[in-house]
C-alpha cells in the first residue's frame, strides 16, 4: 500500500519530522484561503498522486502570489498528469497540496528501505537531492551513502554519524540531522513502512533539515494491525480490475498481450506467461487463482480476464493437487456457463485424476474448450487459438 | 538417503487443530509422515486425528520428543510460533504460513539463527522426502523415489518440476520449498550444501524467479562448491518491471532481480539453464545421461 504525500507528512508531523506548512484542496476555489492561511510570500502547489516525478510532468509549481496559487491549483486539479512511473496513461489528479514557500540552502535525498540481502531496513542519503535517484544510482552508485540498521538495536548514534561525515555536515547540522534521522527510523519501524523516501530533504536558511517532499509505502502483511493507515489507503490510485480481484483473493496484472492465462499459484502463472511468449505469443496477464483453485474462483478468474477486450483467447494451466482435477474440470464447465466465454478456451490439467478431467471435459463437447496434455502442448495451442489457426 | 527429513523424524503440528492444520496434518499422517503430535495453546490434553495435543512445543518435547515442527498458525501469530519452536529445541522448523510481517520475520529469523535452528519458509509448500516424510502441502503422489534433489522458491511450478521430473523416468530424494517472501529462513545456499554431501542426490534442481538476489548467491556457491549437475529455471521472464516493488528496492537491487541477470549468471556458473518451464525434466534427464537409470 502507497499514500500520499500529504499523508506522509501528516506521520511525519506526529514524529516531530519537521516539514513545512500546507493545506490539501479538492477545488481550486479554496487554494486562495488555503495559501493565506499558510502565510508567507511564496507557495508551491502540489499535485497529488502516487507516482514520482511530479514536478517534470508539471504537476509542481512555485506560485510568487495569491494570484497564482489559484491560477496553478485550477491548472493541475482535474489534469491528467504523466510521469516516468504513472506510464503513457498518467494519472488524474483530484488533490492538490499546498505548501508554505521555504528558503533553501542546500538539497539532499533520503530514504529507507529494506536490504533483502543483508535481511534489514537501511537508509540511504545522497547529496543529490532533487534528482532522479534511480539515475544516480545508475550512473554515479557511489554517491548514495547507505546504512544498515539491526532491528534489534534499532537507530544509534552511530549510524546518523556514519551518514552525517559522508555528506560532511557541520556539527550544528549533525547535531539537527542526528535527531531527524532517528524520527525517520521510527516512522518506518513503528508503522511497517517497506518504503520512505524524502526527496528532497532540505538545509533551510536556519542550518536546520526539512522534508520537502515525503513518499511512504507499506507492507501490505501487515496492514491488519495499523487501522490508522488502512484509512489512508486511496482506492482512486489502483487499477480497477487488480482491485476487484484482490476482493476474491485472486492475484491479477494486466499486460499489453492477447492471450489471457488463468494459473494456480504465482511460480506457475509467471511461467505460464514466460512460456507464452517463448511460443510465440503474448500474455495478457498474471493471474493466480490461488494453490486451490475452486469453480467460485475460476468463474471470478474468467470474469476478470474478460474485462481485457484484447484477449482473443485463455490458457486455463492447473496442477491439481490436494484438489483433484477432477473436481476443477467440473469447475471449469460451471464456469464457462456461468459467464458466456466465447474465446477459444486452452485446458491444461495435470497432477492427481488429470485423466478423468480430460474425460470431463471431451464429454462435455463444447465447441471453444481444447485440451492440452502438457505444459508446452497448451501454451503451442493457445498460441496458435489466439491468432486464429485452429489447433 | 534424503535431507533434512525422514521416516524417523518425529513432526510436531503448530496449529494442530485449526482448519488448514487438521486438513494437512491428515494428508501428511496419510502419506506416512511420522507425526507425534501437534501443539494449540489451551487445548492441551485433547486427542486430535488420534494424537496428543499439547499447549506449548516445550511439553510436546519432553512428551513426545518432538525434533521437527510444521506451522499453520495465522500470520499474526506465527513469527512468535516460529521463535516458540526454536527457543524450545526444534531442529528444523518448517512455517507454510503466508502473509506474515517482513518485521516480525526480520526479527524471528535471527532469533533461529541464535538458536542454531533451521527454518524453511514462510510461505512455502513445505519439505517432502519422497517415500519418507511430507511435512508440508504439496500433492504427496507426484514425488515418487529418485535422485534428483528440488530447492524452488515456488508452490504448484515445484510440483510441475517435479512430475516432469518423474516422467522422465526419474524421481526425486526430497524437494523443498524455500518460499517467496523477502525473507526467508533457509535459501539455496544451504541446501545445495546438504545435496552435494547427500550420497543418494546425483542432480539438482533450482527453480527460482525475479526479486532479490538469492539466485545470484546460488550461482556463485555453485561455481566454486557445487560438483553434482544443476538445472535452473527462473520464472518470471516477461513480468513487467517494478510493479511491486518501490523504486527505492530497485536502488538496492541495482540491476539484480531480473530473470535473465539471473539466468546469465547461473549459466556462467556452469548451471543447465533452461528458458522455458517445459524442459526442466528433459534437461535432467540430458545431464544425467539418457540412459541413465536408478543405481539399485
Amino acid at each position: 500500500m502507497n499514500i500520499h504525500e500529504y499523508q506522509a507528512k501528516q506521520i511525519f508531523a506526529d514524529h516531530n519530522i519537521p516539514i513545512q506548512a500546507g493545506i490539501i484542496i479538492e477545488n481550486a476555489k479554496d487554494a486562495r484561503q488555503a495559501a493565506e492561511k499558510i502565510g508567507g510570500n511564496f507557495w508551491i502547489v502540489k499535485a497529488q498522486i502516487h507516482a514520482g516525478g511530479r514536478g517534470k510532468g508539471g504537476g509542481v509549481k512555485f506560485a510568487k502570489s495569491l494570484d497564482e496559487v489559484e491560477k496553478f491549483a485550477s491548472d493541475i486539479l482535474g489534469m491528467t498528469l504523466i510521469t516516468h512511473q504513472t506510464g503513457p496513461a498518467g494519472k488524474l489528479v483530484k488533490k492538490v497540496f499546498i505548501a508554505e514557500g521555504i528558503d533553501i540552502k542546500k538539497e539532499y535525498y533520503l530514504g529507507m528501505v529494506l536490504d533483502r540481502t543483508s535481511e534489514m531496513p537501511v537508509m540511504m542519503a545522497s547529496t543529490e537531492g532533487g534528482m532522479e535517484i534511480e539515475k544516480v544510482a545508475a550512473e554515479t552508485p557511489e554517491k548514495i551513502i547507505k546504512v544498515g540498521i539491526d532491528p534489534l538495536i534499532g537507530f544509534q548514534a552511530f549510524h546518523a554519524r556514519k551518514l552525517a561525515f559522508d555528506l560532511k555536515f557541520s556539527k550544528e547540522q549533525m547535531k539537527h540531522f542526528g535527531k531527524f534521522a532517528k524520527a525517520l527510523y521510527e516512522v518506518y519501524s513503528k508503522n511497517d513502512a517497506s518504503l520512505i523516501e524524502i526527496n528532497p530533504l532540505v538545509l533551510t536558511g536556519e542550518d536546520t533539515f526539512l522534508a520537502l517532499d515525503a513518499k511512504m509505502g507499506f507492507d501490505d502483511n501487515a496492514m491488519y494491525r495499523h487501522a490508522d493507515l488502512r484509512k489512508m489507503r486511496d482506492l482512486d490510485e489502483e487499477e480497477p480490475t487488480e482491485l476487484e480481484a484482490g476482493k476474491y483473493g485472486l492475484s491479477y496484472v494486466k499486460l499489453d498481450g492477447n492471450v489471457g492465462c488463468m494459473v494456480n499459484g504465482a511460480g506457475l502463472a509467471m511461467s505460464t506467461m514466460d512460456i507464452i511468449k517463448l511460443s510465440g505469443g503474448e500474455p495478457a496477464n498474471f493471474l493466480d487463482v490461488g494453490g486451490a483453485a475452486s469453480a467460485e474462483t475460476v468463474a471470478k478468474g474468467f470474469e476478470i480476464i474478460l474485462k481485457d477486450k484484447n484477449v482473443k483467447a485463455i490458457f486455463v494451466n492447473i496442477f491439481g493437487g490436494i484438489v483433484r482435477c477432477d473436481r476443477i474440470a467440473n469447475g471449469i464447465l460451471e464456469a464457462t456457463e456461468k459467464t458466456n466465454v466465447k474465446v477459444p478456451l486452452v485446458v491444461r490439467l495435470d497432477g492427481t485424476n488429470s485423466e478423468e478431467a480430460e474425460k470431463i471435459l471431451k464429454a462435455a463437447n463444447i465447441n471453444n474448450i481444447i485440451t492440452a496434455s502438457d505444459l508446452a502442448d497448451g501454451a503451442q495451442k493457445v498460441v496458435n487459438a489466439a491468432s486464429g489457426v485452429r489447433s | 538417503m534424503s535431507i533434512l527429513v525422514n521416516k524417523d523424524s518425529r513432526v510436531l503440528v503448530q496449529g494442530f487443530t485449526g482448519k488448514e492444520g487438521t486438513f494437512h496434518a491428515r494428508q501428511c499422517i496419510e502419506y506416512g509422515t511420522n507425526i507425534v503430535g501437534g501443539v494449540t495453546p489451551g487445548k492441551g490434553g485433547q486427542i486430535h486425528l488420534g494424537k496428543p495435543v499439547f499447549n506449548s512445543v516445550q511439553e510436546a518435547i519432553e512428551v513426545v520428543q518432538a525434533d521437527v515442527s510444521i506451522i499453520f498458525v495465522p500470520p499474526a501469530f506465527s513469527a512468535d510460533a516460529v521463535m516458540e519452536a526454536a527457543e524450545a529445541g526444534i531442529k528444523v522448523i518448517v512455517c507454510i504460513t503466508e502473509g506474515i510481517p517482513v518485521a516480525d520475520m526480520m526479527i524471528a529469523k535471527k532469533y533461529v539463527q541464535k538458536k542454531k535452528a533451521i527454518l524453511i519458509g514462510p510461505n512455502c509448500p513445505g519439505i517432502i522426502s519422497a517415500e519418507e516424510a511430507k511435512i508440508g502441502i504439496m500433492p504427496g503422489v507426484v514425488f515418487k523415489k529418485g535422485n534428483v534433489g528440488v530447492i524452488s522458491k515456488s508452490g504448484t511450478l515445484t510440483y510441475e518440476a517435479a512430475n516432469q521430473v518423474v516422467q522422465a523416468g526419474l524421481g526425486i530424494t526430497t524437494a523443498i520449498g524455500i518460499g517467496g517472501d523477502p525473507i526467508i529462513g533457509t535459501t539455496y545456499i544451504d541446501l545445495l550444501k546438504l545435496f552435494e554431501n547427500d550420497t543418494e542426490t546425483e542432480a539438482i534442481v533450482m527453480i527460482g524467479e525475479i526479486g532479490g538476489d538469492l539466485e545470484i548467491q546460488a550461482a556463485e556457491y555453485i561455481n566454486k562448491n557445487i560438483t553434482k549437475p544443476v538445472v535452473a529455471f527462473i520464472a518470471g521472464q516477461t513480468a513487467p518491471k517494478g510493479k511491486r516493488m518501490g523504486h527505492a528496492g530497485a536502488i538496492i537491487a541495482g540491476s539484480k532481480g531480473t530473470a535473465k541477470e539471473k539466468m546469465d549468471a547461473l549459466a556462467a556458473a556452469g548451471v543447465h539453464v533452461v528458458a522455458s518451464p517445459a524442459d526442466i525434466g528433459k534437461k535432467v534427464k540430458e545431464v544425467l545421461g539418457v540412459n541413465y537409470c536408478h543405481p539399485e
